[in-house]
């Protein structure tokens, strides 16, 4: 089950063992030992929640350098619309574009440009598909493996189709070699708000190459772009001129909370929010027959223009690409014939995913009768605990705390109450239980008296 | 193993939480994701039915490695004739319970296909008793 590739990394030398991402984190996957932070991986899902609160940056996001472009004879910065948005509106798309070209890349390239695209296979897919309904939305890597881990019994539910991301990527692929660049020669690299679509490329399915080359981090992006901005003359780039193609009013919108419902027919719904989304699901999996055909969920709130490594508010970042969006409705002069109708014959079967395994954290044991035995353990044990889910066990909450008991990852005596109780009942000494603690949080916590 | 809850008559915000309850201890064993969805969608349904039509009921859940056995008691009206509520579409919901969404008149037929076996016994005025049980 390890073969999950994270992009979320705790730097221990950084990290203070506060607790904060165990609590928040949706999947439980977050413990703390000897006072760091533990990954569990095979529950992590890169939502990036404990990237948002933890109060020293311990947690990173892995990263290509940006000097990885520079051997490519072609470098294409493929760039979402919630990129453009984190500056203000006095900057132009021109001129973004063109910061960016400064920076080394010779092409700029929108992935919203690949929306249209999946718009259309996925009212392909609906029109198809009468069993597997509500179809869930691929779109948001974090949500999918929500999905599988914690909702496995959905995992047919999630509709078998890549995002514009990809899209957008086997296009300018295609483009460019149309012009003569060979495969070698061009690096598609991705700037990106966020840490589930890093792991979600750096871990692409069996036998399948990626076409994207390499991931550079929305916020390194944006502080090289800023200098730029600052330094450029007057805004008189056009961004035409600097693109091969713009994205269409509602493609503009794709990442945004309903960008993608709003396109499809039929009984659809948006949330946003990882823990939103997770109550949502359990309900779905309760019923019988579901009232939807299509189902729009992201992690984040305000989905992408929330991402964990944007820079500006996420509520700006919308308002700016929904006024774009209207902008862009309203000038003819932008409703060009997409260049991205050319190739599509040859993209669509790259588009789709073979198969989505489901990948139960919460199974106790392969072996039932174990698994029974577990559960019955679980329950004796949270009969004991006090469930006030303090987290001072350095598990995140008391069933947690059952549970990595039965699973060998903790003790009894990690529940501060329990060590109280045996304490008072002579079976654990103070010291003991100091040992315990200490082990759990770090010596310092406890030796360290003038903290 | 066994769980037993109580089930509130009238209670529909709180309707679904056994099965809920039920439905997270059964992602816990090595299951077949079909399968716990029939226990899941059959319990609910005869969850909904007692917050629906009675006025109070139990629920006793057994699970060995091999099946659930799901036993409802509830006191309440009764269902006069089996066969007749266990017809799709057939229902007696009053329009406050169908302002609610329930009411279809689905709820029996569900469970009795999603169920390897189920057996009603019911006496007017009296009570509902209700036995579905799911092989693993
Ligand atoms: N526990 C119960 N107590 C009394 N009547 C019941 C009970 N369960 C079902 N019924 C009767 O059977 C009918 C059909 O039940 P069901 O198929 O669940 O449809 P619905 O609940 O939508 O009406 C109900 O309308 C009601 O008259
Ligand atoms: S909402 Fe967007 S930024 Fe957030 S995890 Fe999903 S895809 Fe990534
Ligand atoms: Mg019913």
């Amino acid at each position: 089950m390890s073969d999950f590739h994270h992009a979320l990394k705790i730097v221990d030398e950084l990290c203070i063992g506060c607790s904060k991402c165990m609590n928040i984190c949706p999947t439980h996957a977050i413990r703390v030992r000897n006072g760091k932070a533990r990954l569990m991986d095979n529950r992590c899902i890169d939502c990036g929640e404990c990237y948002r609160i933890c109060p020293v940056s311990a947690i990173i996001i892995e990263q290509d350098d940006f000097s990885r472009i520079f051997p490519f004879k072609y470098r294409v910065a493929l760039v979402p619309a919630v990129f453009f948005a984190q500056f203000p509106s006095k900057y132009s798309i021109g001129r973004i574009t063109q910061a960016l070209l400064e920076l080394g890349f010779t092409h700029v390239f929108e992935i919203e440009n690949g929306a249209r695209l999946i718009r259309q296979e996925t009212r392909k897919l609906l029109a198809e598909n009468r069993d597997e309904k509500p179809l869930i939305s691929t779109f948001c890597p974090a949500i999918v493996r929500l999905v599988q881990v914690k909702f496995p019994a959905l995992v047919h539910h999630l509709m078998l189709l890549k995002p514009p991301l990809d899209a957008a990527a086997i296009w300018f692929r295609h483009h460019l070699e149309q012009q003569g660049a060979s495969r070698e020669e061009t690096g598609i690299f991705y700037v990106t708000q966020c840490a589930a679509k890093i792991a979600a490329i750096k871990s692409p399915a069996e036998g399948e190459a990626s076409p994207i080359s390499g991931v550079i981090n929305m916020d390194e992006i944006y502080n090289k772009v800023s200098v730029k901005l600052q330094a450029a003359e007057e805004d008189h780039a056009q961004a035409n001129d600097k693109q091969v193609t713009m994205p269409g009013s509602a493609d503009v919108l794709w990442s945004l909370t309903t960008g993608e419902s709003s396109q499809i027919p039929g009984k659809r719904m948006a949330i946003d929010g990882v823990h939103n989304v997770t109550n949502f699901l359990e309900k779905l999996e309760q019923e019988e027959h579901p009232a939807f055909d299509f189902l729009e969920l992201r992690a984040c709130d305000e989905s992408c223009a929330g991402g964990v490594l944007t820079t500006e508010n996420r509520f700006l970042t919308a308002e700016r690409m929904r006024s774009r969006a209207r902008k862009c409705a309203a000038d003819e002069s932008q409703k060009q014939p997409s260049a991205m109708l050319y190739f599509d014959h040859e993209i669509l079967p790259l588009l789709t995913i073979a198969e989505i395994k489901p990948r139960s954290m919460m199974k106790l044991d392969e072996d039932m009768g174990e698994a029974l035995r577990k559960m019955k353990m679980i329950r004796q044990i949270l009969q004991m605990l006090p469930m006030v889910d303090c987290g001072a066990c350095g598990s995140p909450g008391c069933q947690a705390l059952a549970e990595d008991i039965v699973q060998g990852r903790a003790m009894m005596e990690n529940c501060i109450f329990i060590q109280r109780r045996y304490e008072q009942k002579g079976m654990l000494k103070p010291e003991v239980s100091a040992e315990i603690v200490k082990k759990i949080w770090g010596a310092n916590k406890i030796d360290n008296e003038n903290k | 193993m066994t769980f037993t809850y109580e089930i509130e008559g009238g209670n529909f915000s709180r309707a679904g939480t056994a099965s809920s309850d039920i439905k997270k201890a059964l992602k816990q064993l090595d299951l077949d994701y079909t399968i716990i969805k029939r226990v899941v969608v059959s319990l609910y349904e005869a969850e909904v039915n007692i917050v629906a039509h009675a006025r109070r009921g139990t629920l006793t859940a057994d699970i060995d490695p091999d099946r659930i056995v799901m036993v409802l008691d509830d006191q309440g009206p009764g269902i006069p004739d089996i066969d007749a509520a266990m017809t799709a579409g057939f229902s007696t919901a009053s329009s406050r319970v169908r302002e609610m969404g329930f009411g279809a008149g689905m709820g029996l037929p569900n469970i009795k296909k999603n169920a390897d076996s189920l057996n009603i016994q019911s006496t007017v005025g009296v009570g509902t008793r209700l036995e579905i049980v799911v092989n693993f």
